[in-house]
Parts: C-alpha cells; sequence; structure tokens
C-alpha cells in the first residue's frame, strides 16, 4: 500500500526561454529569427498599457472616473499569449489582460471610451471601467462575476468545434480563456476544465498566476503545486510557463494552439508564473497585506518589460534614447485620447432601455415616453445636454 | 384573514389528489416513470392526444431538424434518454454531437451553454429539474440575461434553459418549488410556464426561435398528461407568440389568472363552482410570464370585476402578488370585491404525502376561495 503524497512529488517545472537577464537559455528555440519590428511591436504593447495604467490608476484618485484595475506586471503574459493569436481566435478575458487587447489592436481611443462610457463606448456605458468588449476583435465582453467567464470559453470552444463540422471551410479556431489563480478556486474552474475535457473543446485556458488574490497570498489560496497540478487531474496537457518571459509565453502558446486543434481538438492549461506589482484594483490598498520592500523588490529583480528591453538592448535594437522617446510618445498619446474621451458625449438616453432584449418591449417604449414627457415637463431639473442627441434621443 | 390565506388550514382540504405519475423523481430510482397518459378535456376539442412530454419532444426534434446551430445538453439527455424521456431517440437520431451527455456540473454545463450561444450557436440546456438549476443561476442571471445589455448590445444569447419546474410528487422541499417568481423578475429573460400539450410544443419551438434567453418552466406532474392537439398544432411550423394567454374556459362572473399545473387544477375548480353556485369563472392560462398578458387580464376583469390568481410558487413576492398588483394599477374601479390568490405556502415543500398536498393549492382550495371571494 502506498499512498501518494504531493510534498514528495517533484513541483512541475517552469518553462523559460530567457533568463531575468534578457539572455536566452533554450537555445532550440529561435527568437532571433522573429522579425525585429514585431519584438518592438510587443514591447511598445507592453509600455503602453503599463503607461496608461499608472495615468488611469491616477485618473481614478482624482476622481474622474469610479474604477480601475491595473495589470503591472502581467503585460508579458498578455501581449505574448495574444502574440501567438490570430484575430479569428476567440478570447475570453477576466479583467487583467489589457494587454491582449492592445495586442489585437483594441486602439487606445477605444479603451479611454469604455473607461468614461462616452458615446463611442462598445458597451454603451453600461459597464464598469475595464470591462472591455469587441465584436470585431473576437473579444467577449468582460463579466464581473468571477470565473463565469471559464465554462462559457469552454461553451464557445465547443461553438468553434461544431461550426467546423458545420462548414469545414471555416478556419480551424480556438478560445483563449484567461483568469487568475484566485479564480482557479471557484467551482466553475472545475466545471469548466473538467467539460472542456470531456468534450475535446478546442480552448487553451491561460492562468495568471500572480501570487494574490485581492490579499489571499496564493500560499493560503491552494496547497498542491500551482494550477498547473490541477490539469493533469482533468486528463489536461498542461504546462507552467515563466509569465516574465514573453518568449516563452508566445512559444508556450503557439504550441498550445496547435495541439488544441489536433485531431478530434483538446484543451490545453497554461500556468504562466508572474507577481502582481499593483494593487488589486483602484479599491485595494495592497500594502495593507504585504511588505512595499517585497514589492518594490520584485519590481527591479524581475518584470516582463525590463526582460525584454535587456534582451532588444544586448541584440542592439533598443537604447535609452528610443525608451525615452517611446515612453514619451506612449504618454503624450494616452493623455491625449484621456482629454478627448472625458469631451465626448455620453451615449444617448435612449440606450438606456435598449438591448435589454434584441427587440425594445412595449413596456420599455412607454417607459422612454414618459421619461421624455418628464424632462420636457421640468426642463431646469434635468440637464440633458451631455448626453447625445439630448431629450430627443427617446423619440 | 391574510395569515390563513397564506398558511392554509387542514380542515379546508380534501384529499383529492389525483393523476400523479410516479413518487420518486426518475433520476433518483433510475428507471424511467411509468407514463400513464391521463387524458384531459380541452376546450378547443381535437381528435389526437398527445401527452406534453411528446410535444415537448416533437418540438425539441422539429427545432433540431430545423436548425443545425440548436443543440441540446444537460445531464443524462442522450445515452439515458432524459431523466424525463424527454429527449428520448434524440441521440440516436442527431448524433452525440448535437444531443450531449455532460458531466454532474450545472454551473459547468449551464456555462459552457451559455458560452456557445454567446458564440454564435442556439443550446437547449436541460435542467433535470429547476431546482438543480440554482448552482447555475449565476450563469442564467448575470450572464446569459445580462450580456447583450452589457455589451452594448453585440452579444446575443439566444439560449433556452428547461426543465421540470413547481408542483412535484414526494420529493420534499429541495426538489419541488416554483421558480416562477424568480426568472420574472429578470430584466433581460424571457419565462413561459407551458401548461397542454399544444402549450408545450408551441412555446418551446418559440423559445429556441426566440433571440433573446429564454426560460421554459415546465411541470413534471404534466409530462403523462394527454391533450388533444389541433391539426394545425401538430404541422412543424407551429409557434405559440410570447406575451399572449389563453382563455381556456370563458365566463361573466370571476377571472381566474393562473399557469401551468394550476390551469388544470382552475378549470376543475371552475366546473365546480358552476356545478355547485351555478358561477361562471373564466380561467386565463397565461402561458408566459415575462412578458405577461396584462391585456388579457385586465379585459375580462373589466367583464366579470373579480380577480382570483392561483399558483404554486410561495405567497410572498410572488406571481400572484404580481397579477393583483397589476389589477389594482390598471382595473381598481372595476373590482366588485377586493381581489385573492391562492398561492403555495409559505413553508419549504414537506415530504409526507398529505402535508406536500397541504403545500400546494388543490381543487377545493381554489373552489373555496374563489367562493368566498364571490360571497356565494
Amino acid at each position: 500500500m502506498k499512498f501518494q503524497n504531493p510534498a514528495e512529488e517533484n513541483a512541475m517545472p517552469t518553462y523559460r526561454i530567457m533568463d531575468a537577464d534578457g539572455n536566452v537559455v533554450d537555445q532550440t528555440r529561435d527568437v532571433e529569427s522573429i522579425p525585429d519590428a514585431e519584438i518592438i511591436q510587443w514591447y511598445r504593447n507592453m509600455l503602453t498599457v503599463s503607461i496608461m495604467d499608472l495615468i488611469m490608476f491616477d485618473a481614478q484618485r482624482q476622481g474622474r472616473t469610479s474604477f480601475y484595475m491595473v495589470s503591472a506586471g502581467e503585460e508579458g503574459i498578455a501581449v505574448g499569449s495574444a502574440s501567438a493569436l490570430s484575430l479569428d481566435d476567440v478570447c475570453f478575458l477576466q479583467y487583467r489582460e489589457q494587454g491582449v487587447l492592445v495586442q489585437r489592436g483594441f486602439t487606445l481611443k477605444q479603451m479611454m471610451s469604455q473607461l468614461f462610457a462616452n458615446r463611442d463606448d462598445y458597451g454603451k456605458g453600461r459597464n464598469m471601467p475595464v470591462h472591455y468588449g469587441s465584436g470585431k476583435l473576437n473579444v467577449h465582453t468582460i463579466s464581473s462575476p468571477l470565473a463565469t467567464q471559464i465554462p462559457q470559453a469552454s461553451g464557445a470552444a465547443y461553438a468553434l468545434k461544431m461550426q467546423r463540422l458545420i462548414n469545414p471551410n471555416v478556419p480551424p479556431r480556438i478560445v483563449a480563456c484567461y483568469f487568475g489563480e484566485g479564480a482557479a478556486s471557484e467551482g466553475d474552474f472545475h466545471a469548466a476544465l473538467n467539460m472542456a475535457a470531456t468534450k475535446s473543446c478546442p480552448i487553451v485556458f491561460v492562468c495568471r498566476n500572480n501570487g494574490f488574490a485581492i490579499s489571499t497570498a496564493s500560499i493560503e489560496q491552494y496547497k498542491g503545486d500551482g494550477i498547473a497540478s490541477r490539469g493533469l487531474g482533468y486528463g489536461i496537457d498542461t504546462i507552467r510557463v515563466d509569465g516574465n518571459d514573453i518568449f516563452a509565453v508566445r512559444a508556450v502558446m503557439q504550441e498550445a494552439k496547435r495541439r488544441a486543434l489536433e485531431g478530434d481538438c483538446k484543451p490545453i492549461l497554461v500556468e504562466a508564473m508572474s507577481y502582481r506589482v499593483s494593487h488589486h484594483s483602484t479599491s485595494d490598498d495592497s500594502f495593507a497585506y504585504r511588505a512595499k520592500r517585497e514589492v518594490e523588490e520584485w519590481k527591479r529583480r524581475d518584470n516582463p518589460i525590463t526582460r525584454l528591453r535587456k534582451w532588444m538592448e544586448k541584440k542592439g535594437i533598443w537604447d535609452d534614447d528610443k525608451e525615452k522617446e517611446a515612453r514619451a510618445s506612449i504618454r503624450k498619446e494616452v493623455l491625449r485620447e484621456f482629454s478627448a474621451a472625458e469631451k465626448v458625449k455620453k451615449p444617448p438616453l435612449r440606450s438606456l432601455f435598449e438591448d435589454v432584449y434584441e427587440d425594445i418591449t412595449p413596456e420599455a417604449r412607454a417607459h422612454m415616453r414618459q421619461l421624455k414627457e418628464l424632462i420636457e415637463k421640468y426642463p431646469n431639473e434635468y440637464d440633458v445636454s451631455q448626453f447625445e442627441g439630448g431629450v430627443k434621443s427617446l423619440e | 384573514m391574510s395569515v390563513s390565506r397564506l398558511i392554509r388550514p387542514a380542515s379546508r382540504l380534501l384529499s383529492q389528489r389525483s393523476a400523479i405519475p410516479s413518487s420518486i423523481r426518475p433520476s433518483l430510482r433510475r428507471v424511467a416513470p411509468v407514463s400513464v397518459p391521463v387524458i384531459r378535456g380541452y376546450a378547443s376539442e381535437a381528435k389526437q392526444t398527445f401527452t406534453v412530454r411528446d410535444a415537448l419532444h416533437e418540438a425539441l426534434s422539429e427545432e433540431l431538424e430545423a436548425n443545425e446551430k440548436v443543440f441540446i445538453l444537460g445531464e443524462e439527455v442522450a445515452q439515458y434518454n432524459g431523466a424525463y424521456k424527454v429527449t428520448k431517440g434524440l441521440l440516436d437520431r442527431f448524433g452525440p454531437k448535437r444531443v450531449i451527455d455532460t458531466p454532474i456540473t450545472e454551473s459547468g454545463f449551464c456555462g459552457l451553454a451559455v458560452g456557445a450561444a454567446l458564440a454564435g450557436l442556439n443550446p437547449v440546456c436541460e435542467f433535470m429539474t429547476w431546482n438543480f438549476a440554482m448552482q447555475a443561476i449565476d450563469q442564467i442571471i448575470n450572464s446569459a440575461a445580462k450580456t447583450h445589455y452589457m455589451s452594448g448590445g453585440i452579444q446575443p444569447c439566444p439560449i433556452v434553459f428547461r426543465g421540470p419546474n413547481g408542483f412535484a410528487a414526494g420529493v420534499a422541499a429541495q426538489h419541488s418549488q416554483d421558480y416562477s417568481a424568480w426568472y420574472g423578475s429578470i430584466p433581460g429573460l424571457k419565462v413561459v410556464a407551458p401548461y397542454s400539450a399544444e402549450d408545450a410544443k408551441g412555446l418551446l419551438k418559440a423559445a429556441i426561435r426566440d433571440p433573446n434567453p429564454v426560460v421554459v418552466l415546465e411541470n413534471e406532474l404534466l409530462y403523462g398528461q394527454a391533450f388533444p392537439m389541433s391539426a394545425e398544432a401538430q404541422r412543424n411550423d407551429f409557434v405559440i407568440p410570447f406575451g399572449k394567454a389563453k382563455i381556456e374556459r370563458p365566463g361573466k362572473d370571476l377571472t381566474i389568472v393562473t399557469l401551468s399545473r394550476c390551469v388544470g387544477l382552475s378549470l376543475d375548480a371552475a366546473e365546480q363552482l358552476k356545478k355547485k353556485y351555478g358561477v361562471e369563472a373564466e380561467v386565463i392560462n397565461l402561458r408566459s410570464i415575462k412578458p405577461m398578458d396584462v391585456e388579457a387580464i385586465i379585459k375580462s376583469v373589466k367583464k366579470t370585476g373579480h380577480l382570483l390568481a392561483v399558483e404554486s410558487g410561495f405567497p410572498s413576492f410572488g406571481v400572484s402578488s404580481e397579477i393583483l398588483a397589476l389589477g389594482c394599477e390598471y382595473a381598481f374601479d372595476y373590482f366588485q370585491a377586493p381581489p385573492a390568490r391562492v398561492t403555495g405556502a409559505e413553508v419549504p415543500t414537506p415530504y409526507a404525502a398529505k402535508l406536500e398536498e397541504m403545500a400546494f393549492p388543490q381543487v377545493e382550495t381554489i373552489t373555496n376561495y374563489a367562493a368566498k371571494l364571490l360571497r356565494v
């Protein structure tokens, strides 16, 4: 008789291509042949997310938006994994993957429109800040309740598989589903992985293990060998990757996609290790539960942005001047879109009533009429000039 | 008075339960329920009869046939033919890609179905009973019902959630309760509760074709009941529009507004009212809870001057509360007596047969309250 004791097992290794100093350690991978322009674009995308984070965090503190979530320390996971996907692939995000959006071509203007809930917001001002979504980019609108996107992503992957069965001319696609290690404690995580495995869904689950679920450190979040060890239990191909190594994240995601589409399709689990340098959200002060020194140390020691920068500098495609220029120009652009978005009118009043159902119900129409009458009766009480189309949108 | 209305004293009940097919949930005993069709007379008399189960089955197979984006998933829907045999034979006919057995994880397969709908398919998500859907209610309310709105209209969620709801027999509080009011209160959802075979077929087909998330609240005790079905309803293009109630029995003295299995009980009560008191009760089968056919209710109340709402849900904040409130808002001046309601009792459904009977409306309860309301 032998009881297996997880403590006696070796921990699953963490795959990396480049070490913290920007040296390539896995020579079997050819990172040299990736075009310089592409790598610089990833770098700029990571910088964009990190600069926008700082500006928006302060904007929230100044009361200009109600809420924000930064993704400092995790830009590499988002940008690296998204760089391995095609635009046809479908993404389900949690809320700390701005890099995925930027890498897929979501513009600063589109982000700011969402954050300020103005008339250009795809969500028509109905969602909290950072709950981005884009039909064109195949990114499902972010939903607040934790982990609910994971089983939905399995379902979407099943749908992609069905679509190919109905019409084999459709290109093979996968779903990329992102979540944190904290969300993996929800029942939905179990449900989703078990469903995806039993139904052979073409999906890559990307778990960002950043060490904290709001204030709960991962040491209190789970007992086993991280999230990766669970993948095996579901019969899912699994890999753990260094999330600060953008080359490794990209290579892992490329291989994961290939495997997910092989044969009858299957799910893949990727656990990307990183450290949440930032607070959880603007509603959180993480120095209440961790030392500032620890965070500063992490920032200095390892970070996906500095790591890639070191590699680029060694290759001779980046230097201090380029860094300064990039930071200044990105900052300028963020601020320009910020102040532009703030001035744009709010979505029309009418959109308050639309989209509850595909068609506006007779009751909702009656409410619109009543609201219009009320506003017209007391014009001094209701200033609707900031809403697109004013009271006329209710007609 | 209000207390006695909510918690009905035993003395008011007569033991007259009829036609309860089987006492134990099939999923628990893993043997198919014996289907003994109980034939009920029907307003528009037609020759051929169908059980509600057959009607649901026909609706599903017709829609699976008509649209390859439609698929059904749930626990035991494929190999086992469905816990209540509604999906019988569908696996053989449409294959395992479209009739899908899932692991026992309500939040999982419900979430999977919601995701498939968001990605463009038309899933039918079967819950073995609506009681088990509690484990997936976040997916239904926070995701299915709200995503279209919160995505700015870019992500419709054309999904059907279906399964037995309300009255069941001998399965106690966690397996027999009515969720009409729960789902009926959510903007973004459409909610229907079929009574007859025609209702079941027409509403389920309409639900599958609807671009919005639709909750179909069936009833376990009705599955085996047979109803006449018109030639029109037997066609494969038959659908029943949402938001339109059906007058099951016309009358001039009292309006009984009811839904699901309570329609049958109310029809029997109406018959008794006629026999005992010579009273003509009009019985309105809501068919759809959200949207609700307010016009039909008000029109009838204006004619009869009396309103009785009958449902099997709990008394507080329920479907009948809503019906009474609507009556007061739109037809107050037409009331000749205060409107009343007959509901399930304010207790978790008991297991013991006699106690269970007291927890749900019975024909006598409805008859007695109608008589009291009319002062006859």
